[in-house]
């Protein structure tokens, strides 16, 4: 009894500070991300309060909170987007995930943790965060510009391309090796493949399936679906995340705007839970030793983004200012970084020091994202202004 | 590529649904999917400014003005209800109305097509045209009322009036002038 008392205590007051935390967080402008990690680096192992006790059920609801992130990212987009978008911006596509996984690839590889700790450190630093993305561009009243949807179809492009990746990494880390990764692209590829069929053509029948007028029982419904899917993908070695992934694909229309509208804040609050218990188990005093590591990757990463951003624009015939604000929209990293670092580091498969240096790597982009797209064009501008009155002379 | 490329759509110019005599010029809208958050649809003014509306999924509208100097950007973006955008089309579309009206009126004398907008507070709000007696009184006839985006063609007596519903009224100058009078002090 009393250890209960205990936890809840804990927990209410892990809570009360997210809440406290979250709210700073916009208002300064910057996503909340990275003080949810803060906050779980001070209560875990090596920081400043830790707390103990709650280890079954933040773990729990950590997993929850991935799947969540990864079925409302699902919902987002529909199935026809999503297809037209491959079929329309994969160049753009592939020019960010070459630009942006080199580095963390590179970076792993130099750091000496094989072709395995490369692969991680390259999703990481190629999958910029959807969610900080859209909620900087509307709230910095860009949605209208002309450069947007090319920014918005390269995100797309990086949602199935994680889509793919996720179900490579989980077989990767199980130690299955070559051919049992190359047998997991098949089915990865194969999974996607199959559910954007079944989505296009028969989308109204999966929404059916968990559409109900009365709220609590779509609410119902529509969470078990999702774990259910979520553990048979995770028993198939196809990753749990990505199970989630393709039933949001699966479910569409107004059934997906619901259920969008409903899940958000259990999302929300799961994915709260999640950046936590990621902090909790890094420990602080390894961050350190990885900062400069993780400063130079931000750099290069920022730059290389930036670059996507120019170069996919460019394409569409949009100006530089245009060009240049795609690129730094792109540069904001955050959610699934750490959803992919949190895989790689739940698996025991990587070395110690792949936690730290991507939690200190998304402290620093998820913060540096939204001023990034704030101040690039009137630095771009004051810049221009200086140089011009000297060209002229 | 491409993506980008807009999906050509031939759409009216004002986002009204006019009664099959009038026809309003027509001006390409751009529709451009974005992806997660809804559709942009805008055209280019002759002027040179892009204008036009972002639609959320979730029914939001935002009225998007291009900046003069950036056309790729948008110097306004402002957020508007269903109500508000609705008010908006009106304070656009009925002056579109009025002036193909009067065109078609053209050729008979002493004839004006107005605009009358119902204020809100105006004695008429919440009753029926039917109340306003405008025929027997100015001798003016009500051929359409123009509520949010919809425009009501020959209302009918019982037709309820609200609050920023605009009335085209076709009658004499003087006619008219006195419908106006009578719609603000009852």
């Amino acid at each position: 009894m009393h250890s209960t008392a205990i936890s809840l205590i804990e927990l209410g007051a892990i809570f009360f500070g997210l809440g406290m935390l979250g709210r700073l967080a916009w208002r300064i402008g910057v996503s909340p991300i990275p003080l949810y990690l803060l906050g779980g680096l001070a209560f875990g192992t090596g920081g400043l309060l830790p707390v103990t006790g709650l280890g079954e059920f933040t773990s729990i609801a950590g997993e929850i909170g991935v799947i969540l992130l990864l079925l409302l990212l699902g919902l987002e987009y529909s199935a026809a987007e999503l297809v037209t978008g491959l079929r329309r911006s994969w160049m753009a596509g592939v020019v960010d995930l070459v630009l942006n996984a080199a580095p963390g690839a590179v970076a792993g590889l130099l750091l000496g943790w094989g072709p395995l700790g490369a692969f991680v450190m390259g999703g990481v630093t190629y999958i910029s965060s959807s969610g900080i993305i859209a909620k900087v561009l509307g709230d910095l009243g860009r949605l209208g510009n002309r450069e947007t949807p090319v920014v918005l179809s390269v995100l797309v492009f990086e949602d199935l391309a994680m889509a793919v990746y996720l179900p490579i990494l989980t077989a990767l880390l199980a130690g299955v090796g070559l051919m049992g990764g190359l047998s997991a692209v098949g089915i990865a590829l194969l999974a996607v493949t199959v559910v954007l069929v079944v989505a296009l053509r028969f989308g109204r029948y999966v929404s059916a399936l968990v559409d109900n007028p009365d709220p609590e029982v779509f609410l119902l419904r529509v969470l078990g679906a999702a774990l259910l899917v979520a553990g048979i993908a995770s028993q198939l070695q196809v990753s749990a995340a990505v199970g989630a992934f393709l039933l949001g694909i699966a479910i569409s229309g107004s059934t997906a705007e619901n259920a969008t509208r409903m899940l958000e804040p259990l999302r929300d609050l799961f994915a709260a839970i999640f950046f936590v218990v990621f902090g909790l188990n890094t420990d602080p005093r390894l961050i350190p030793p990885v900062l400069g590591v993780a400063a130079v990757l931000a750099v290069v990463t920022t730059l290389t983004k930036v670059a996507t951003g120019w170069w996919a624009a460019g394409r569409q015939g949009i100006a530089r200012m245009g060009r240049l604000r795609a690129g730094a929209a792109l540069v904001a990293r955050g959610e699934f970084s750490i959803v992919i670092a949190g895989l790689a580091v739940a698996s025991g498969a990587v070395e110690e020091g792949l936690a730290p240096l991507a939690t200190a790597y998304v402290l620093l982009m998820a913060i540096l994202g939204p001023v990034a797209a704030r101040v690039a064009e009137p630095m771009a501008r004051k810049a221009m202004a200086v140089l011009r009155p000297q060209q002229a002379t | 590529m491409i993506w980008l490329a807009p999906v050509k759509a031939r759409s009216a110019a004002v986002p009204l649904a006019p009664p099959s005599a009038v026809t309003l010029a027509r001006v390409n809208v751009e529709v451009t999917p974005l992806p997660g958050i809804g559709t942009r649809q805008d055209f280019v003014t002759r002027s040179g400014r892009r204008i036009g509306v972002v639609t959320h999924r979730d029914g939001r509208f935002d009225l998007i003005v291009s900046g003069r100097e950036d056309p790729d950007a948008c110097a306004a973006s402002i957020a508007l209800t269903p109500e508000e955008s609705g008010t908006l089309a009106n304070l656009l579309g009925a002056p579109q109305l009025v002036a193909q009206l009067d065109k078609q009126h053209g050729g008979v004398g002493g004839i004006v097509t107005r605009q009358l907008p119902i204020i809100t507070g105006s004695p008429f709000d919440g009753r029926p045209l039917g109340d306003t007696a405008m025929r027997t009184r100015t001798g003016v006839s009500v051929v359409a009322i123009v509520r949010a985006n919809d425009v009501e063609p020959s209302p009918r007596p019982d037709f309820v009036l609200r609050g920023a519903d605009v009335l085209i009224a076709v009658g004499t100058p003087e006619g008219v002038d006195a419908a106006a009078d009578l719609l603000a002090k009852g």
